[in-house]
């Protein structure tokens, strides 16, 4: 039973810590491998104005948000908008402006254990025997929320069909009037903006540490991987199978096969179903 | 921008120089002066590259040139990979953990000496490295890339679940190099050794079908080429580069660990071929001559040295894509001017 309930908020955990990703990736095809570093960075921006501060949480949170989203808006308007459409370049570029990201937070400091988000609600609850504490409980209700928030978005609001639109055909899209760029730019600051909201509903569980930004990227990363580019149901699926997958092996394997699982995850469906499981966009292009 | 209607525009017009046009054919034999314009690039890179260590003023200098010789041949072959054969392997560092495992056991367990385990090490290491990354043989582009960048990840948090070759300890007390000068003339002729044969083997036929493989592989494929045939001839070139660069730098510190599979190995190549200009093989070498010993005198700063780097990289790929070499080999070849429009 256990094994259930914390399987299902693990899944719902990765698919928080991929949405961004996936908004970015899957829906614009701009690969985001800056999305570990925005995520931490979200986390120690909201750890300074709460702690250092004293701001109080909820305007902290919406602070950092607010500035998590303007930071990625300008790497994409900056940065990224150059090279766009140049896929090992926006990979390489994004990925070294994450390292950098990291890499500063680091040097300025930002090491050790004592950066501590504050759980919003204190305390556990019992849920068929299993004792959950309530910040785990919120997390899954967010997730929830948050996904079916941007289903709706992305299927019936016009900036989200355009974001689709521009994935799906750039031409076709700039002929019906959406202007690609400031598409992309929502898109990036819509999904730095989702990272930050991962990393603040997730943080409280454990420490903030610039290491954690490495496996949140290797997470989105196998989380879209595996889903398929562009398949919200994908996604979704994908985080259940890799959530259960994780808790599993912890539970006979030992803890430190956790990231084999997502690495292999990703290597595997590579190899056999470069498309992912339910994608069906881009069928063939990828593959010889 | 709208041009100006009252300002005439202007466009740089490039053309070859003369001398450049008379040294592409038997005319490059006629006088000192068109031998001397083949020969001295390619002299200064020889001569430079086996007189640098002496310049060295001390062992620390002269095992950062040892360093940067290795990140030299990482940087060849992820510049020869990607830009001729097509695939973009963001992961070097599995070359390099593969070559220095292979080295590192064959020397603790067998107690080979290191004439025997290096060349072991590079080609039964290039060999592995090709039979795990020939499932990703169909793949391209983006797909290859994040493939190859998990690889090294999966195989260092392997290696620490398991408990083997010494788990997180590594393998401590392996046979080092006799002297540091045995070091850097071990590697240093490797190093233009791998240069200049990779110059020559893209020329060749074989070099081609590469490039048609990166360019359009459905045309190579109708032409009755095997494409993953010479995907894997390829990536086993590339590999046994990186295997030697992982077996030498293992007995460069008598040590091996889970660090040889550290992105480092991964991100610097890459870093030196976009300085030093993609796709020019004699680019990457350069860059990582320049990008190496920059970030070791910044070693003090500690990691803002890889912030550095990592805006210095943003900035080359954004701003300057052709890199230096490219930059470098077209002022030497062609004189420019500008011409009204």
């Amino acid at each position: 039973m256990g094994v259930l309930i914390y399987g299902i908020i693990n899944s719902i955990v990765f698919a928080l810590i991929a949405i961004g990703f996936a908004l970015v990736y899957g829906i614009s095809r701009q690969p985001n491998f800056a999305h570990g570093a925005l995520y931490i960075l979200a986390g120690f921006l909201t750890w300074t104005f709460l702690v250092k501060l004293g701001i109080n949480y909820a305007a902290s949170i919406i602070l950092s948000l607010i500035i998590i989203a303007g930071v990625g808006a300008a790497i994409y308007r900056f940065l990224l908008i150059r090279i766009k459409g140049m896929e090992a370049s926006e990979i390489i570029a994004s990925f070294a402006i994450g390292l950098a990201i990291m890499e500063g937070l680091r040097f300025f400091g930002f090491r050790g254990k004592t950066y501590i988000l504050p759980a919003f609600v204190e305390g556990t609850v019992t849920v068929a025997n299993v004792p959950v504490d309530f910040q785990r409980l919120i997390i899954a209700g967010i997730g929830v929320v948050l996904i079916s928030a941007l289903w709706l978005f992305t299927h019936y609001t016009k900036l989200g069909l355009a974001l689709r639109a521009i994935a799906q055909d750039e031409r076709a899209a700039l002929m019906l009037g959406i202007d690609s760029d400031f598409t992309s730019l929502i898109a990036m600051a819509l999904g730095s903006a989702l990272a930050g909201l991962a990393a603040i509903a997730l943080l409280p569980l454990g420490n903030i540490t610039v290491e954690t930004g490495y496996d949140i990227l290797i997470n989105a990363i196998a989380v879209c991987i595996i889903g398929g580019l562009g398949s919200w149901g994908g996604a979704v699926l994908a985080s259940f199978i890799l959530g259960f997958a994780q808790i599993l092996t912890v539970y006979f394997l030992g803890a430190q096969w956790q990231m084999v699982v997502a690495l292999l995850a990703i290597i595997i469906i590579l190899i056999t179903r470069p498309s992912g499981l339910l994608a069906r966009q881009k069928e063939l292009e990828e593959r010889v | 921008m709208a041009p100006d209607p009252g300002q005439r525009e202007r466009r740089r017009e490039r053309l070859d120089r003369g001398l450049k046009v008379r040294t592409e054919g038997i005319y490059a034999l006629s006088s000192w002066k068109e031998i001397s314009y083949l020969l001295a690039p390619r002299l200064i890179l020889i001569l430079g590259l086996i007189l640098l260590p002496l310049f060295m003023p001390n062992l620390y200098w002269q095992r950062v040139i040892c360093i940067t010789g290795i990140f030299g041949l990482l940087a060849l072959a992820f510049d020869f990979l990607a830009n001729y054969v097509g695939l973009i392997s963001l992961g070097s560092a599995l070359f390099i953990g593969i070559g220095g495992y292979i080295a590192g056991i064959l020397n603790s367990t067998l107690g080979l000496p290191i004439v025997v385990t290096i060349p072991v090490a590079t080609f039964g290491g290039a060999f592995l490295s090709t039979v795990l990354l020939s499932p990703c043989f169909p793949l391209r582009g983006i797909y290859f890339a994040i493939v190859t960048l998990m690889y090294p990840l999966a195989a260092s948090r392997i290696i620490e679940a398991l408990d083997i070759f010494g788990g997180t300890e590594g393998m401590p007390g392996l046979d080092t190099m006799p002297n540091i000068w045995s070091a850097l003339y071990s590697i240093i002729p490797v190093l233009l050794f791998s240069l200049f044969a990779l110059r020559r083997l893209v020329t060749e036929d074989i070099g081609l079908v590469f490039r048609g493989i990166k360019d359009n592989d459905q045309a190579v494929r109708a032409s009755g080429i095997s494409i993953a045939r010479y995907k894997a001839c390829g990536t086993f070139i590339a590999a046994a580069i990186g295997c030697f660069a992982g077996a030498y730098l293992v007995h460069l510190y008598g040590w091996a660990g889970i660090s040889l599979f550290a992105l480092d190995f991964s991100i610097m190549p890459i870093a030196a071929s976009v300085i030093g200009g993609m796709g020019t093989l004699v680019g990457p070498v350069l860059g990582a001559f320049i990008l190496i010993p920059l970030t070791e005198l910044l070693r003090e700063f500690g990691s803002l040295r890889i912030v550095l780097y990592s805006l210095l990289l943003v900035g080359f790929i954004v701003f300057k894509p052709e890199g230096l070499m490219t930059y470098a080999q077209r002022k030497y070849h062609q004189f420019e001017h500008w011409v009204e429009v």
